[in-house]
């Protein structure tokens, strides 16, 4: 039994192009540590210098955003599935250009 | 109420009904868990984006940033553009929207019809393309107002000051509210208004995961959070795919003959996952959710009908929220 992690395609370069890869670990943290022990660099991405989820990082675990499960600290089981994205709440040109307009 | 001096003046008041069909059977003696679909459709452009549009052209008058005869520049995939040509017709405005030209082929024919003109910003070519065409836009025109929904309070207060107490009069009894998050204001100004009336309630954001292309940025640092999200008001947030999403938009009208768009079905797959729980955990729960749109702009997808299969693919690389 493993963790099946969904990898957006803006991180695949960590992953050899893959874009589901496995993982083990009873939290997040744990999950993240050992992603990174198989795709060097990929943690980096994920997580500040200062130990936070990076802003524009959404990671789900099974559909449920782990920010409201405790974070970096939540709780993980075999056979949870886990998305990362990258945040752009619908329709990143849109955004993107309007941070452009109002020159952010 | 049924009589108004105007479109405008119709803007909210819509109905809550109940579903009795796709609520969660409970076991014999066991506390109701019920669930209630608030019809935004029934708004006068048809979605819950009329009253975000209101309440900013509203606010932006009073404040002196909107004058007669100015021109709008909204980025905006829908909805939001929809509702503001309306109110920028009645109001005597010129709308400009920018939009990524994935959408349905009726939202830019509604806007169009409404007096919007349409800049499109690519659908493939990434972030970057798009940041240039809207810096070029901005650059040629200085003198078009923006209200930019994603930012601007009156969206969220909008719903702070017409959804939630609308909700709170016909469900005293209400113990989650769940609603779909893109600019996050129907959540954020709801939710406030909720969570200082009712002790307990729960905030439950429904955020649509699209295909691939959507997300598809250079780099992570590119990513985007509107200003107006404060996470501290959700307790909530589940992300909802395209398949679950058709799944449940096909429900609504087959078992409680209510048409919705599909970022509906995605918010029901979030009510009903914690009206489960409720039932689960044998407590009550009135859950409220929002119907967005009606499914009449979406028709064009064929996803209302055949295999779920064909359904996913007709709507990947679409923004169906």
């Amino acid at each position: 039994m493993a963790i099946e992690v969904r990898v957006p395609t803006i991180l695949r370069s960590y992953t050899g192009g893959a874009k589901v890869v496995e993982g083990a670990g009873d939290s997040l943290t744990a999950l993240i540590d050992d992603l990174d022990a198989k795709h060097n660099g990929l943690k980096g991405r994920l997580i500040t210098p200062e130990g936070n989820l990076h802003r524009f990082v959404n990671i789900y675990v099974n559909d449920e955003d782990v920010r409201f499960l405790g974070a970096l600290d939540a709780k993980l089981n075999d056979g949870d599935s886990i998305t990362i994205l990258p945040a752009v709440a619908g329709g990143a040109l849109g955004f993107a250009a309007a941070a452009a307009l109002l020159g952010v | 109420m049924a009589r108004f001096e105007s479109l405008l003046d119709a803007c909210g008041g819509t109905p809550l009904v109940g579903l009795p069909r796709l609520s969660p059977v409970v076991p014999e003696g066991a506390p109701p868990v019920r669930l209630w679909a608030k019809l935004e459709d029934r708004n006068p452009t048809g979605s819950i984006k009329d009253r975000a549009a209101l309440f900013m052209v509203r606010e932006a008058e009073e404040s002196g940033h909107l004058r007669p005869g100015d021109t709008i520049l909204e980025p905006t995939s829908g909805n939001t553009g929809i509702a503001l040509a309306m109110v920028a017709k009645l109001r005597g405005y010129r709308l400009v929207c920018v939009m990524p030209e994935n959408v349905s082929a009726e939202r830019t024919q509604m806007l169009r019809m409404y007096g919007a003109e349409i800049i499109f910003s690519p659908a493939a070519g990434g972030s970057n393309q798009a940041v240039a065409t809207a810096k070029q836009i901005a650059a040629e025109h200085p003198d078009w107002k923006m209200l930019f929904q994603y930012g601007n309070p009156a969206n969220a207060r909008a719903h702070f000051e017409t959804t939630g107490p609308e909700l709170l009069h016909d469900l005293p009894t209400i113990t989650h509210f769940v609603a779909g998050l893109g600019t996050t204001g129907t959540l954020m100004g709801t939710g406030r208004f909720l969570k200082e009336k009712v002790e307990g309630i729960q905030i439950v954001a429904a955020e649509p995961r699209y295909g691939e292309l959507v997300y598809g940025l250079r780099n992570i640092d590119e990513g985007y959070v509107p200003e107006l999200y404060d996470a501290s008001v959700l307790d909530r947030r589940f992300s909802v795919g395209t398949r679950d999403a058709v799944l449940r938009t096909r429900q609504l009208v087959d078992v409680e003959g209510i048409f919705a768009g599909f970022s509906s079905g995605a918010i029901l797959h979030a009510a009903l996952a914690v009206a489960h729980e409720a039932v689960k955990a044998g407590k009550r729960a009135d859950v409220a959710f929002v119907i967005a749109d009606g499914g009449w702009k979406y028709l064009s997808t064929g996803a209302y009908g055949g295999t779920l299969n064909d359904a996913e693919e007709a709507l990947d690389g679409q923004l169906w929220a």
